[in-house]
C-alpha cells in the first residue's frame, strides 16, 4: 500500500511535535524514521495509526485521502502499529489475544482463527504457542504476536516504533527477516528508531526528523556521520572511560545470596571502590535484575552481608538503604520511577526530604527550574512526566537523585535513548563518579557495558563470574559468557 | 490551556443539561408538571428561613464525609466504608456520653469528650478497613462494605439491647440526653453553629492539606503510582493507613455531631446515607476540594427541596437521589466522551505549581 502523509502539524501546548511533515512511502518499502529523543517520531506514527489526531494535514492511502480517527479506523484502512512501550497485555491466552479486535459475532470462528494463526506463524518462522499466556511472553514474542494479529486483521502498512529495544539479538534477526519478507509481499513498513545500525542494515530509505521538522531523507549507501549530523544538527562523539577514583569502598558484598521462585544467585562477593562503575551483563532474567534489586534493599537476601556507605545494611528496608546513600533507578520509568499525573515540580518536591508541613512552592519551582536546566530536560516545571519523551523522562529521573550518593544502581539506564541522550546521561553519571559515587548498572547492550564499566559481572541462569576487568574483555568473549559458554575457567572456586 | 478550561466547562454544562432533560422526563412521566415541580422544589429549598436552616443542618455532616472521602480518594483508595465509620462514631459518642452523663463533670466537657470519642471511633473503624487492606490484602471496597453491615448491626443491637430506652425499645432510638448535653443551637432552630463551623473548618483543612502540604502531595503520589512513590522514598502503606485514619476521624466527627447536635440520641441509620452521598459529591467534583463545598450544598438543597414533591405531587422523596446519581453518572459520561473526542485526560487537579507559575509571570 502506498502511504502518504501530507503537511502534518501537531502541537502539545507550546511543544511543536510535528511541523508540516510530508512523507511518501511506496508499497513494498521499508522506510526508516530516524530522529533523536523527542523529535516527534512517535507522534507522527500515532497520527497515522489513529491514536492521535493531527491539528491539520492529511493522510492518503493508495492515492485516496482517508480520515482516520481511531486505531479501529486505521486498521480498517489497513494501517497497524506496534507501540514503543508494549501496551498492557491482559493475562489472556495467546490465541485469545490474537482474536481480540476482530469484528464479527460473539463467537468468532475459533478453529478457523487457530488455523490462520498457525499458518501465519509458520510463514514467518515464529514459534509461538497459542495456548500459553501472554504475560509469560518476552517482549520479542509479544511483538511477534502483535505482528501476526495485525496482519490477520488485514494490515497492509505496518508501523514499528522502536521495535529493537528490549529484545534479544536472535529475536532481532528474526524480526528483520520477517520485515524483509513483508516488504517483498508488497506491505509497507515504517520502522522508527534512533539506532543507526538497525536503520542502516534494514531500511530501503530513511527520513530524519529533528524537533518536529522533517530535515532530510537518505538512501543507501548511508554514511553514519551524515545521518548523525542530520539527527542532531552536529557531529558528536562518546566520552571516555575514567579510571577508579580510589579512596575506600562504597559497597562490600560478602557471600551475598538471593533467590526468587525461578532463580538462585549464590555467594557473590564484591568490593566496589569509590567512583567505580560495575556493569552487569547477561540475558534478560539471568539473575542480574534480582541481584541489583537485592543490593538496593528491595529484595530480601537469603544469605551473606551487604555493607554500603560504611554501614551494615543486611536485611534493612529499601528506605533504610536510601537514607544511607543508596539510590535505585528502575528501567520501567513510568511504571516504577515517575508518578503519572504529577508534574516535574511536584516530583522534585517529593524527592527532597520534607522541610516542614507546608510546601514552599516557590522554592520547589526554583529547584525544578534549576534541575531542568542542569539536566537539559525538554520540559517545564509544570509539565506532567507522562508528556515527556522517553529520553527526557530518563533525564528527569537522574535529576531527581539526591546529593550526595554513595551508590547508584541502574536498570538499563539508556534503554530507548538515542546516542546523544545516551552520551549525555553517561556524562552526568560520570560526573557523579568523580564525586565518589559508585555505579552498578545492568544493560543488554554489550557495547555500553564494555564502554562504560570498569569491571563487569556476567550472569548466566543465576551463575556469576568474578569481576572481570572491562578493558581486558573482548566483545566476543563477553557474548560467549552471556550465552553460557566458556564458564569452565570459573568453576574451581566460588563465584566472584 | 484557556481553551481547555472552556471545553471542560462546555462538556460539564452539557452533562448538566442532559441530566435536567432526563429528570424533566421522569417528572412528566410521574404525572407532575415539570416546571411547576421545579419551582416548588426551589421554593421548598430556599423559600423560607426554616428550609434554609434545614439545608445548613444537613450540609455539615455531608461536608465532613466528603472531606474524608477526598482524602482517601487522593490516596487511591475507594473507601466506601464511610457510612459505617460515621455510624461507629455515633456509637462511640453515645457510649461516652452515657458513661459520663451522671457524673459531676461540666456538660461542656462531656460534650467535648463525647465528640472526641466519636472521632476516635470512626478512625478505629476505618483503621480496621485499612488493616484488612494493607495487611490482609482485602480490597477496601469489600472490607468497607462488610464493615458497613457490621456497624449497622451493632447500632441496632445497642438500640434494642443494652442501650434500649427503658420500657419501649423502638426504631426511634435510645433515650434522648438531657438538654444541657445538647450542642447549643440558634434560638428557635436546631441549627448548631458549632457543627457548621467545625465542618467548614474540616473541608477547608482538607483543601489546604491536599493543595499545599508535603503530606498531601505524598498522599497523591501514593494514590497515582504506589510503586514509584515507594521508590521516591514515601513509606506507602503508612500513608494509606493514615488516609484511612483521617477519613474515619472526619466521618466519626460527622456521626458525633449527629448525636450531640441534632438527634441527641443514637438511632438506627444515624448515618442517614451521608457517607454514600459524600462519595457522590467527591466523584462529581473530580476530587477537587475547592468545589466540594458548593456541590455538597447543592445536593442537600436538592434533598430539602424534593420534600415538596412528596407533599404536592405525592412523589417519592427519593427523587432527589435519582437526580443526584443521574448527575454524577452523566458528568462522568461527559468526561468519558470528552476524553474520547479530544484524546486528553482531564487533570485530577490543576497542579499547584502551574498556578504558581502563572502568578509569577
Ligand atoms: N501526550 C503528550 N502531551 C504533551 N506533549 C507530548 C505528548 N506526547 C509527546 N509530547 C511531546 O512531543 C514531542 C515529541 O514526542 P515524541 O514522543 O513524538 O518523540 P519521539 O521522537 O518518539 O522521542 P523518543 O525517541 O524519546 O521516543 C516531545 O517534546 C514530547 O514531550
Ligand atoms: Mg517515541
Amino acid at each position: 500500500m502506498d502511504v502518504e502523509l501530507r503537511d502534518i502539524y501537531k502541537t502539545f501546548g507550546a511543544v511543536r511535535a510535528n511541523v508540516g511533515i510530508t512523507l511518501r512511502v511506496p508499497a513494498g518499502t521499508i522506510q526508516g524514521i530516524l530522529g533523536e529523543n523527542g523529535a516527534g517520531k512517535s507522534t507522527l506514527m500515532k497520527i497515522l495509526s489513529g491514536f492521535m489526531r493531527a491539528d491539520s494535514g492529511g493522510i492518503i492511502l493508495d492515492g485516496r485521502p482517508v480520515s482516520i480517527h481511531s486505531p479501529a479506523d486505521a486498521i480498517r484502512c489497513g494501517v497497524g502499529m506496534l507501540h514503543q512501550d508494549p501496551l498492557d497485555f491482559p493475562p489472556m491466552r495467546v490465541i485469545d489475544n490474537f482474536i481480540l479486535g476482530r469484528k464479527g459475532g460473539l463467537l468468532p470462528g475459533q478453529a478457523e482463527a487457530a488455523r490462520d494463526f498457525k499458518r501465519l506463524a509458520e510463514q514467518f518462522g515464529f514459534s509461538l504457542n497459542p495456548d500459553s499466556y501472554v504475560d509469560a511472553l518476552t517482549v520479542g514474542e509479544r511483538q511477534q504476536l502483535e505482528i501476526l494479529r495485525l496482519l490477520w486483521l488485514g494490515a497492509r502498512a505496518l508501523i514499528f516504533d522502536e521495535p529493537t529495544t528490549g529484545i534479544s539479538a536472535a529475536q532481532k534477526e528474526k524480526l528483520f527477516a520477517a520485515l524483509r519478507l513483508l516488504a517483498e509481499q508488497g506491505k509497507t513498513i515504517l520502522f522508527v528508531s534512533h539506532k543507526l545500525e538497525d536503520v542502516e542494515g534494514l531500511c530501503h530509505r530513511v527520513a530524519v526528523l529533528r524537533q518536529g521538522y522533517l530535515v532530510g531523507e537518505a538512501q543507501p549507501p548511508y554514511t553514519t556521520k551524515n545521518l548523525v549530523e542530520m539527527m542532531f544538527g552536529k557531529s558528536i562523539s562518546a566520552g571516555e572511560r575514567n579510571p577508579c577514583a580510589g579512596g575506600g569502598s562504597t559497597l562490600i558484598l560478602d557471600n551475598l545470596s538471593v533467590e526468587d521462585y525461578r532463580l538462585k544467585v549464590r555467594d557473590v562477593s564484591l568490593d566496589v571502590c569509590r567512583g567505580e562503575v560495575i556493569g552487569l551483563a547477561g540475558m534478560e532474567g539471568s539473575g542480574q535484575g534480582l541481584f541489583l534489586r537485592a543490593v538496593s534493599g528491595m529484595v530480601r537476601t537469603v544469605g551473606g552481608r551487604i555493607l554500603a556507605g560504611g554501614k551494615d545494611l543486611t536485611g534493612k528496608s529499601y528506605h533504610a538503604f536510601k537514607r544511607n546513600g543508596v539510590a535505585f533507578l528502575p528501567a520501567a520509568r513510568l511504571e516504577e520511577g515517575l508518578v503519572s499525573g504529577l508534574n516535574l515540580t511536584e516530583h522534585f518536591v517529593l524527592s527532597e526530604p520534607p522541610d516542614g508541613f507546608f510546601i514552599n512552592w516557590e522554592q520547589g519551582g526554583a529547584l525544578a527550574r534549576e534541575r531542568i536546566a542542569g539536566f537539559n530536560v525538554k520540559g517545564t516545571p509544570a509539565s506532567t512526566v507522562e508528556s515527556l519523551s522517553g529520553g527526557n523522562q530518563q533525564r528527569a529521573l537522574l535529576a531527581l537523585l539526591r546529593d550526595p550518593l554513595a551508590l547508584l544502581l541502574l536498570e538499563h539506564p539508556t534503554r530507548g535513548l538515542d546516542i546523544e541522550s545516551t552520551i549525555y546521561i553517561w556524562s552526568k553519571l560520570k560526573e557523579r563518579c568523580k564525586q565518589g559515587t559508585s555505579i552498578i548498572f545492568m544493560s543488554s547492550d554489550l557495547d555500553e557495558i564494555l564502554q562504560y564499566s570498569d569491571r563487569v559481572l556476567v550472569f548466566f541462569s543465576g551463575r556469576v563470574t568474578p569481576p572481570l576487568d572491562a578493558s581486558m574483555l573482548k566483545t566476543d568473549k563477553l557474548g560467549q559468557l552471556i550465552g553460557g559458554k566458556g564458564w569452565d575457567e570459573f568453576t574451581t572456586g566460588k563465584s566472584a | 490551556m484557556k481553551k481547555n478550561i472552556w471545553v471542560n466547562l462546555g462538556f460539564q454544562a452539557g452533562a448538566l443539561l442532559v441530566a435536567m432533560l432526563v429528570t424533566t422526563g421522569i417528572l412528566a412521566a410521574a404525572g407532575a408538571p415539570p416546571f411547576q415541580a421545579y419551582w416548588s422544589m426551589l421554593k421548598g429549598a430556599f423559600g423560607s428561613w426554616d428550609s434554609i436552616v434545614t439545608i445548613l443542618i444537613s450540609w455539615s455532616p455531608l461536608l465532613l464525609t466528603t472531606a474524608g472521602v477526598l482524602i482517601t480518594f487522593s490516596a487511591g483508595l475507594w473507601n466506601i466504608g464511610v457510612e459505617g465509620q460515621m455510624g461507629v462514631g455515633a456509637i462511640f459518642t453515645t457510649g461516652m456520653m452515657l458513661l459520663l452523663q451522671d457524673t459531676s463533670l461540666p456538660p461542656a466537657l462531656i460534650i467535648i469528650l463525647g465528640i472526641l470519642a466519636g472521632i476516635i471511633g470512626g478512625a478505629l473503624w476505618a483503621a480496621l478497613a485499612g488493616a484488612l487492606k494493607v495487611f490482609g490484602g482485602v480490597n477496601e471496597i469489600f472490607g468497607g462494605l462488610g464493615l458497613n453491615f457490621v456497624a449497622t448491626a451493632l447500632t441496632i443491637y445497642l438500640v434494642f439491647g443494652p442501650w434500649a430506652r427503658p420500657g419501649v425499645a423502638s426504631m426511634s432510638g435510645t433515650k434522648p440526653f438531657e438538654r444541657e448535653l445538647w450542642l447549643p443551637t440558634l434560638p428557635g432552630t436546631s441549627l448548631s453553629l458549632w457543627a457548621l463551623g467545625l465542618s467548614i473548618l474540616a473541608i477547608a483543612a482538607v483543601y489546604l492539606l491536599l493543595r499545599g502540604t508535603h503530606f498531601g502531595l505524598r498522599l497523591k503520589a501514593v494514590g497515582k503510582n504506589p510503586k514509584a512513590a515507594f521508590l521516591l522514598g514515601v513509606p506507602t502503606w503508612q500513608y494509606s493507613m493514615f488516609a484511612f485514619l483521617l477519613c474515619g476521624a472526619l466521618a466519626g466527627l460527622a456521626g458525633a455531631i449527629q448525636v450531640v447536635g441534632l438527634r441527641h440520641n443514637l438511632l438506627p441509620n444515624i448515618s442517614n446515607g451521608y457517607g454514600f452521598l459524600g462519595l457522590l459529591v467527591a466523584m462529581l467534583v473530580n476530587y477537587q476540594a475547592l468545589w466540594a463545598a458548593p456541590v455538597a450544598f447543592f445536593f442537600v438543597a436538592l434533598n430539602t427541596g424534593s420534600v415538596q414533591l412528596q407533599i404536592n405531587y405525592k412523589m417519592d422523596s427519593s427523587f432527589a437521589g435519582v437526580l443526584q446519581s443521574l448527575l454524577v453518572l452523566l458528568v462522568l459520561l461527559g468526561e468519558g466522551a470528552r476524553q474520547r473526542f479530544l484524546g486528553t485526560a482531564r487533570k485530577a487537579e490543576p497542579s499547584e505549581s502551574e498556578i504558581r507559575n502563572k502568578q509569577v509571570k
